[in-house]
């Protein structure tokens, strides 16, 4: 666990850049191995995603749940929790948001829609704090209730759109009401019916949420106690197990908030799902390159989502297929995880600057 | 002395650290076959120049020599590859492996692919035997004691091929006993040719031991001198820069009423046996008690039980006439109870934050650090001025992180802490360990400056010298509970190692 603290917690950036950059050089080497080229590869990948208007409003909206289920992990991981779960977190909340989109009818807009993201937000919170309490009351690991709580969240997504919501003889839910709908009419006329939401703004406020819970409240200050010396927190008085709960709830909120958006905002249903669509295990790879910095997080989002989006257009542009870009995250990754690499080779930099400050 | 080569030389060593140079070109000599002391105050640099010479840090400049031969020691690997072994004050050992399994760990002999581990322990019996180190090859290092580690790590550092050896405060953790048997060793092992380098803050044990001392102040170099030339107040005047008077100057205490009253209490253990059974004691208003003891007779768990962390199964604990047992923490420091632990990177500081959030640690949640939830950096912050002021912590800022503190000064920061607190009842816990002669007079005055204004002090230490220093009266702990008391100027060091050793309290002695 102290090692993983370690790799999670590094407040250097310089390792994450050079490791982006190492990581897309793997990319290129696997991609020259196999006979494509890579310099047309990433710039179709780019041109996918800046080309015009609709993709970068897409790619947008690609973004806002790795922003969200990074900010999950990492706030969790900020009070030494590893929340694996928010995959499950993230669907039981957007179940909830449906359920309460397409349920709760005859409300105005401005009532329906906030209910729905609440009851998204809340749900996902809860999950999580149930996680929370097990390991709070009986000492129970949260990696191992989370992985657990994924399926238990899975299915029980896909058993309540079954039974309440789905539509006779389709895999999906009905439509949610337009009054529960958080799409930005206005923006996805200009971006040529790219489907921008409320959300993405939502998700920039839990950016900046994250930060100034974390560093500028008493509670935040508790949070940050207990996850970096519980026993010296105990001895000051904090409640560490209320302070679990509520890390875990916080952390299960910006999951939640993730799944509601990706309907309310985006498809307008939900569907039966065949495997997890996988956004909160991405937050864990987003939040590990954002350093567990709220800012570093959104920073990682972009780059993630950037990536995935854009993989696209490199088997349109290069005729590489988009799992590449799988290999190019993956390496990313390793990259930081395995530092040392990544310092031997900016070694011969570190060693001139030092140099330079001596003499 | 030996004229020949140094086996280990230093020749102008400087280290810097954002805000503070603490090696300031040091040179040093160390000759085969000495025990050479380093005696500085807290943040002097001594740590930092031992890590230098293990390769742990490099130096901005300056140079090494080992043997006559420069070298550029850029790790430990390769400090061992010289032959030099460090005994760190905070050990490295795996804790659920056996004593050879930890020494061997990363130079195992094999046989085959397999470990050869019946040469194994076959080797580290010869070199216990032959070093005078009593261990069980086979023990499990989380059963052994804390001066038992301390062997393996020496074992550990012989096995590896050192002939050079950097003890950091090594006595800080043991008791007495414990001590005395390590200075036999480390004789022994001068005596077959090992040379040493040992930093402590005791200058007992330097006079006792060593054969050179070198004085470091502020990162420089003081003075090198023999130890037969020179006395321990000579060497506390040098390391300080003033004179420091070893015996604490206290007028009698005005002893008012009961602030803490412990009566009968028992707690259990999760195997259910009693760590504490039946003990009471109680403290006064201006009065110091200390509790003497060996280790691991309750102590901690007597302090866990006041503070709120230990639940108790029988008994009651008193403060001002409020019963506290098995309350949460909070309440109980809010009753006026401040704690100095003992165990300061566990349990006091959390390393990774800075110095002024430290500082809050337990009124963080108060006005004016709580300005309706949130934090005020300035209040805060300037609360962090204002203690490292007062209390002498050195510290490039207060936006320094606890962790590159030297062990003395994050000692300095939590004492600072909790007595601005201004508690009834201030219970100190070996609140002296790993401070240089000057701090520990500094912290004493303020112990008896407590109980002076009419506060209670607890005061738990295995240091005899500091009991009867310090205390005012002196309870015995043993097995869980109290054995004895009696004054500190009707006792003597025999008289209370028999009671610590668990013989019957004094006849007639009741003042209790
Ligand atoms: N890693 C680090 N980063 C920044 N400053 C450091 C670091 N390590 C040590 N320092 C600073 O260097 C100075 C010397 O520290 P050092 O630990 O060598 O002192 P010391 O002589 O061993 O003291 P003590 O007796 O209290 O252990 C201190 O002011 C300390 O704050
Ligand atoms: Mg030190």
């Amino acid at each position: 666990m102290d090692k993983f603290r370690k790799i999670f917690t590094l407040d250097n950036y310089i390792v994450p850049v050079a490791a982006v950059i190492m990581g897309l050089f793997v990319g290129a080497i696997v991609m020259l191995v196999g006979g494509y080229d890579p310099i047309l590869a990433y710039s179709s990948l780019f041109t996918q995603v800046f080309g015009d208007m609709y993709d970068f409003g897409e790619a947008i909206r690609e973004m806002t749940p790795f922003i969200l289920t990074g900010l999950a992990v990492a706030f969790a991981f900020r009070a030494g929790l590893f929340n694996i779960g928010a995959d499950g977190q993230l669907l039981i909340g957007m179940t909830a948001a449906t359920f309460v989109g397409i349920k709760f009818t005859g409300l105005p807009f401005y009532i329906h829609a906030p209910l729905a993201v609440i009851a998204g937000g809340l749900f996902g919170g809860l999950w999580a704090a149930i996680v929370g309490f097990l390991k709070a009351k009986r000492g129970i690991n949260e990696v191992i209730t989370s992985i657990m709580m994924n399926w238990v969240g899975f299915y029980g997504a896909n058993y309540v759109v079954n039974h309440f919501l789905l539509v006779p003889g389709t895999q999906q839910s009905e439509n949610i009401a337009p009054t529960a709908s958080i799409s930005i009419h206005f923006l996805t006329g200009i971006f040529g019916n790219a489907r921008l939401h409320w959300g993405t703004l939502i998700a920039l406020v839990a950016v900046v949420f994250f930060y100034v819970y974390l560093w500028k409240t008493k509670q935040g200050y508790e949070v940050r106690a207990v996850g970096l010396n519980p026993n010296a927190a105990g001895y000051a008085g904090i409640n560490v197990g209320r302070n679990i709960i509520k890390t875990m709830f916080i952390s299960g909120v910006f999951a939640g908030l993730a799944g509601a958006f990706q309907v309310l905002g985006v498809f307008q249903y939900q569907s039966v799902f065949a495997s997890s669509p996988g956004y909160g295990f991405d937050g864990i790879a987003v939040a590990l390159l954002g350093m567990n910095n709220p800012f570093g997080v959104l920073l990682a989002a972009i780059l993630y989502g950037t990536l995935t989006y854009g993989s696209a257009g490199m088997s349109f542009g290069a005729d590489v297929p988009p799992e590449l870009v799988k290999i190019v995250i993956g390496a990313i990754i390793f990259f930081i995880a395995a530092q040392g690499i990544v310092r031997w080779v900016l070694g011969p930099f570190y060693g001139k600057r030092k140099k330079e400050k001596v003499l | 002395m030996n004229a020949a080569t140094p086996v280990v030389e230093l020749k102008q060593i400087t280290k810097r650290f954002p805000g503070i140079v603490a090696n300031d070109s040091i040179s040093l000599q160390l000759h085969k076959g000495e025990i050479h002391a380093l005696l500085g105050e807290n943040g002097a640099g001594k740590s930092t120049l031992m890590n230098i010479v293990f390769g742990l840090y490099q130096p901005d400049e300056g140079s090494i020599e080992v043997n006559g031969k420069p070298v550029v020691i850029d790790s430990p690997n390769k400090a061992i590859e010289l032959g030099i072994g460090m005994v760190h004050q905070h050990f490295k050992l795996v804790e659920p492996f056996t004593v050879t399994e930890n020494i061997i760990l990363g130079m195992e002999p094999k046989k085959g692919f397999n470990i050869d581990y019946k040469s194994a322990a076959e080797q580290v019996t010869k070199l216990s035997e032959q070093y005078g180190l009593q261990v069980n090859p086979h023990a499990k290092i989380q059963d052994i004691s804390v001066g038992m580690q301390q062997r393996v790590e020496i074992i550990k550092t012989l096995y590896r091929g050192a002939d050079i050896l950097i003890f950091d405060e090594p006595t800080a953790v043991l008791t007495p006993q414990e001590i005395a048997e390590l200075m036999d060793i480390m004789k022994r092992l001068v005596s077959e040719g090992k040379s040493i380098i040992l930093i402590t803050h005791k200058l007992k044990e330097i006079m006792q031991i060593s054969d050179t001392v070198t004085i470091i102040r502020r990162g420089k170099v003081i003075d090198t001198v023999k130890t037969s030339e020179t006395t321990p107040s000579d060497l506390a005047e040098k390391m300080v820069g003033r004179n420091v008077t070893f015996k604490v100057d206290k007028k009698a205490p005005t002893i008012g009423e009961t602030v803490l009253k412990v009566s009968d209490v028992v707690s259990k253990n999760k195997d259910g046996i009693s760590v504490l059974s039946g003990l009471s004691f109680e403290v006064r208003a201006g009065e110091i008690l200390g509790i003497a003891g060996v280790d691991g007779n309750g102590q901690s768990e007597l302090i866990e039980a006041i503070t709120g962390l230990r639940k108790i199964d029988k008994g009651s604990i008193m403060m001002l006439g409020k019963e506290i047992s098995n309350l949460p923490p909070r309440k109980i420091t809010e009753q006026g109870v401040s704690h100095i632990p003992e165990d300061r990177h566990k349990h006091g500081l959390i390393l990774d934050f800075t110095v002024s959030e430290n500082l809050v640690l337990e009124t963080y949640y108060k006005p004016p650090y709580n300005k309706g939830g949130f934090l005020n950096a300035e209040a805060i912050n300037n609360n962090a001025q204002k203690l490292i002021e007062q209390f002498d912590v050195r510290t490039p800022s207060i936006e320094t992180k606890a962790r590159s503190l030297s062990g003395g000064n994050q000692q300095k920061a939590i004492i600072a802490r909790e007595i601005d607190k201004n508690p009834e009842l201030l219970i100190a816990a070996q609140p002296t360990r790993g401070l240089d002669v000057g701090a520990i007079e500094f912290v004493q005055k303020q112990l008896i400056a407590q109980r002076d204004q009419g506060k209670a002090v607890l005061l738990i230490s295995f240091e005899l010298d500091e009991i009867m220093n310090v205390s005012d009266r002196i309870a015995v702990i043993y097995e869980g509970k109290i054995v004895g008391e009696v004054l500190p100027e009707e006792t003597n060091d025999q008289e209370l190692g028999l009671m610590m050793a668990g013989s019957k309290k004094r006849v007639g002695d009741d003042r209790g």
